[in-house]
């Protein structure tokens, strides 16, 4: 475990990664505490300026733009924490039978995978909004389902390879049940590159809810930095602002969950880069 | 060879140190060793006794920057190799040193022509018009007895058998006609008949062309069939030197002496007959064939004969050993026989029942009394189990409780020679032959009562292998096992089989007692196997146990 801590340390960009996306979970945390006001509600006068009366300024309605920032932190690791979950298992449930058993079961697994991954994934994301209706779980459902086949296609392979090792085949010639060789000795043999592949799916399926809210497509009752983005667009020549702020921590997150994605591998691969 | 013969390759107090998280210090401390013109040097010892990488610092192929030479120095023909920049050792390579390499498959450029990658070497060192090159060419790659060459020239390594794929490596290191080879355990991926070849090629060739030959072995068969001198190392330091045949038959280190001493004897020992027993596993025309590569409609794909009409008996007590070569399907039967695969046809008869025709679920309960060990050491424990755990698991899927099944992996981890204490410990904390042990200790954890060892010594080393051997007869006799024994090495199954099935393209082709298959082989492929085996005529002057 100490090890691992170091070769995660090692990777400088992984660190500052860590140290941003800690500071966005805190925010997102004590969001309630901070602004404990609905962050719709409206405060005072449009276009205000940041680091005036309020920190990030007003935006078009007169909505504390702070606010929504530590509202759409919340609402966006929420997000895509439970979507990455979600693809995570839903991959790896049907990469590890595809890999583990082989034959038809692959064949019938591994083309619906690719009937998944021949579908431009934003746009299929959008249909599937518009066709429940738009809230926090139907964006959830909708990410999760465009975003598993990649994670599939890396645990068939992971499953492919170990499959033939010696040591699983010495589990088979035990006796062992297929499940139990499954989830005890394969499954924790390709959770590294599993937990690596999902901490990288977090990054886009936020960047994914961003861009979905952008659209108007994310649920109207919460607030999102990608729906900040949108709703003051049209402003975008004397406010500024509006759209900068919830830009930045948008790129922020994403870029500070792919550094750590970085960091995991290496710490948990660490045959990969020596040499 | 001539007692006068120069020196043309010195190496003088080398000292090759390792980064920080390697096991030691240093691959190869104060190591002094001069090749003459005109001989073949073997240079023998176990894994990671830095014989590979005292090769490559001579060739200055060491992985920089963590490995490096420290000290000492690298005469080849008076100028030091070491101080040498990397101008002139681009030069010196391939002109007056060459090397060639253990797998050919990974030495050559698969998607460049044999002919290409000769001639590259040609046109860097030389500026000889297209014509010459071509000549030179066809003569060396006639020279190291390629059939055909300009089918040769125009083929892709892949084309060719590893036999084959040897003899271009070794026309490319030729083609200079270079003062000294470097081979670093050119046979050791080859089968036992194409290593008699390719041995006796390299022997030809220095010979012929006076040529200074270090070859790099861990091998004392093929020490005794090529060598002229030997240089024995232990843990990067030279312990023993002289000429092959005082090293051989009368080595005066005790390190040397244990390593000769473990390299297992060609002449069997005394069979122990079985005969009145009952065979407790039957094989009866055994069938299965690997079809690959086919397409979509299942045309143009390969199809290979792994197992041919198959038939075998195991009585309680004995060993029967398959040998044979890489494919000619002996691992196919060992995992057809513990239904790793399934085969096409036939019957797996094991006490009455034939596990042929049962289906995955209701296998189960047979499982137990067929238990496989496995080939490699690394690849077959779950790394993320602690070894107690792997030893018990499969009394506890067999319903035993947790409990029991822990105290009967403590005993068993003993009975192979290992403390219970290592039960919480995780396998990569061990060696090679104690992960072999754990693995003899997990098949043993179900009582079998067939077990069949697929390849259980190859990976190791000599001195690892006969302590290996001996615990595997050792529990055969203590609990009456059946034993199948998959191997390639004849002398291994000498010491281990009382009865030989000689296995060749999916057929048994000969079958019978050890003693009499090697006293009197029938078959002519088991004749050409046994003539194979390297260092026979050693073994007829070896000093008795």
């Amino acid at each position: 475990m100490r090890a691992f801590f170091q070769r995660f340390a090692r990777h400088r960009g992984a660190l500052l990664g860590l140290v941003i996306l800690t500071a966005v979970l805190l925010m997102a945390l004590a969001g309630p505490f901070i602004y404990p006001r609905n962050a719709f509600e409206l405060v005072g006068q449009p276009f205000r300026e940041p680091f005036g009366k309020y920190l990030l300024g007003t935006d078009s309605l007169g909505r504390d733009v702070a606010a929504g920032i530590v509202e759409g932190a919340r609402t966006s690791l929420m997000i895509g924490a439970l979507a990455a979950v979600a693809a995570t298992m839903l991959g790896t449930l049907i990469g590890g039978f595809a890999g583990y058993f082989g034959g038809l079961l692959d064949d019938v697994l591994m083309r619906t995978t690719e009937f998944f991954q021949t579908i431009p994934s934003f746009i299929f994301a959008i249909l599937l909004v518009a066709l429940m209706h738009p809230s926090v779980q139907s964006v959830v459902i909708a990410i999760s389902v465009v975003s598993w086949p990649p994670m599939a296609r890396l645990v068939r392979g992971e499953f492919l390879a170990l499959r033939n090792r010696e040591f699983v085949q010495a589990c088979v010639g035990m006796g062992m049940t297929d499940m139990r060789v499954i989830f005890l000795h394969v499954l924790p043999n390709c959770v590294s590159s599993i937990i690596v592949t999902g901490s990288l799916l977090v990054a886009t399926a936020i960047l994914t809810e961003s861009g979905l809210s952008f659209l108007g497509l994310g649920d109207p009752n919460v607030m999102s930095w990608g729906y900040m983005v949108g709703a003051s667009r049209d402003f975008l020549r004397h406010a500024w602002w509006l759209c900068a702020i919830p830009g930045i921590a948008i790129m922020l997150t994403v870029l500070s969950i792919n550094l750590v994605g970085d960091g995991l591998n290496d710490a948990l691969n660490p045959g990969l880069r020596r040499m | 060879m001539t007692t006068l013969a120069e020196t043309v390759l010195d190496i003088r107090n080398l000292t090759v140190d390792l980064p920080a998280w390697a096991d030691r210090p240093q691959a190869v401390s104060d190591f002094s060793l001069s090749l003459r013109h005109d001989e073949v040097l073997c240079v023998v010892g176990e894994s990671g006794s830095g014989k590979s990488v005292m090769s490559r610092a001579v060739m200055g192929l060491l992985p920089a920057p963590h490995v490096r030479a420290s000290a000492g120095t690298i005469l080849l023909e008076g100028e030091d190799l070491l101080k040498a920049s990397m101008p002139r050792l681009r030069d010196i390579r391939s002109r007056r040193i060459s090397m060639i390499f253990q797998e050919p498959m990974a030495a050559l450029n698969p998607v460049m022509t044999i002919g290409k990658q000769i001639e590259e070497v040609i046109k860097v060192h030389t500026g000889l018009p297209r014509v010459e090159r071509m000549r030179r060419i066809r003569d060396t790659l006639a020279a190291v007895s390629l059939p055909d060459p300009d089918k040769i020239l125009r083929a892709f390594p892949h084309q060719l058998s590893g036999g084959q794929r040897q003899r271009a490596m070794i026309a490319m290191a030729l083609i200079l006609e270079p003062s000294v080879l470097i081979a670093d355990e050119p046979t050791t991926a080859l089968d036992v008949t194409t290593q008699a070849q390719i041995l006796a090629l390299i022997k030809e060739t220095q010979a012929k062309r006076h040529m200074g030959v270090l070859f790099i072995t861990h091998d004392f068969g093929v020490v005794a069939e090529i060598a002229d001198r030997v240089a024995v190392m232990q843990r990067g330091r030279l312990v023993e030197f002289g000429d092959r045949d005082r090293v051989l038959n009368d080595p005066q280190d005790p390190y040397t002496r244990s390593l000769i001493a473990a390299v297992p004897r060609l002449i069997p020992k005394a069979g122990r007959s079985a005969e009145n027993a009952s065979p407790v596993l039957a094989v009866v025309g055994l069938d299965k064939v690997f079809r690959s590569g086919g397409g979509l409609f299942g045309r143009g794909g390969r199809i290979v004969h792994a197992a041919k009409a198959v038939n075998l008996e195991i009585r309680r007590g004995e060993t029967l050993g398959i040998v044979g070569e890489s494919g000619s399907g002996k691992s196919t039967v060992a995992r057809c026989i513990t239904r790793l695969i399934d085969a096409d046809r036939g019957k797996i008869v094991l006490d009455d029942v034939d596990l042929q025709g049962l289906t995955r679920k209701a296998l189960r309960p047979y499982r137990e009394r067929i238990q496989m060990v496995f080939q490699d050491p690394y690849g077959s424990l779950d790394p993320r189990c602690t070894v107690g755990s792997l030893v018990s698991e499969g009394p506890i899927v067999h319903g035993l409780g947790r409990a029991e099944a822990l105290a009967r992996a403590h005993e068993l981890l003993e009975l192979v020679g290992l403390d219970r204490r290592v039960a919480d410990r995780y396998p990569h904390e061990f060696s090679g032959g104690q992960r072999q042990r754990i693995g003899i200790a997990r098949a043993l954890a179900l009582r079998p009562e067939v077990l069949v060892a697929d390849e259980p010594v190859s990976a190791l080393d000599v001195s690892v292998q006969a302590q290996v051997l001996q615990l595997l007869s050792s529990i055969r006799d203590r609990f009456n096992l059946a034993m199948l024994f998959i191997t390639h090495d004849l002398r291994v199954a000498a010491q281990v089989c009382d009865r030989i099935a000689v296995m060749r393209l999916g057929e048994i082709v000969e079958h019978g007692s050890t003693a009499s298959v090697f006293a009197a082989p029938r078959h002519p492929y088991t004749r050409e196997l046994l003539s194979a085996v390297p260092g026979r005529s050693w073994e007829a002057r070896r000093a008795p146990p």
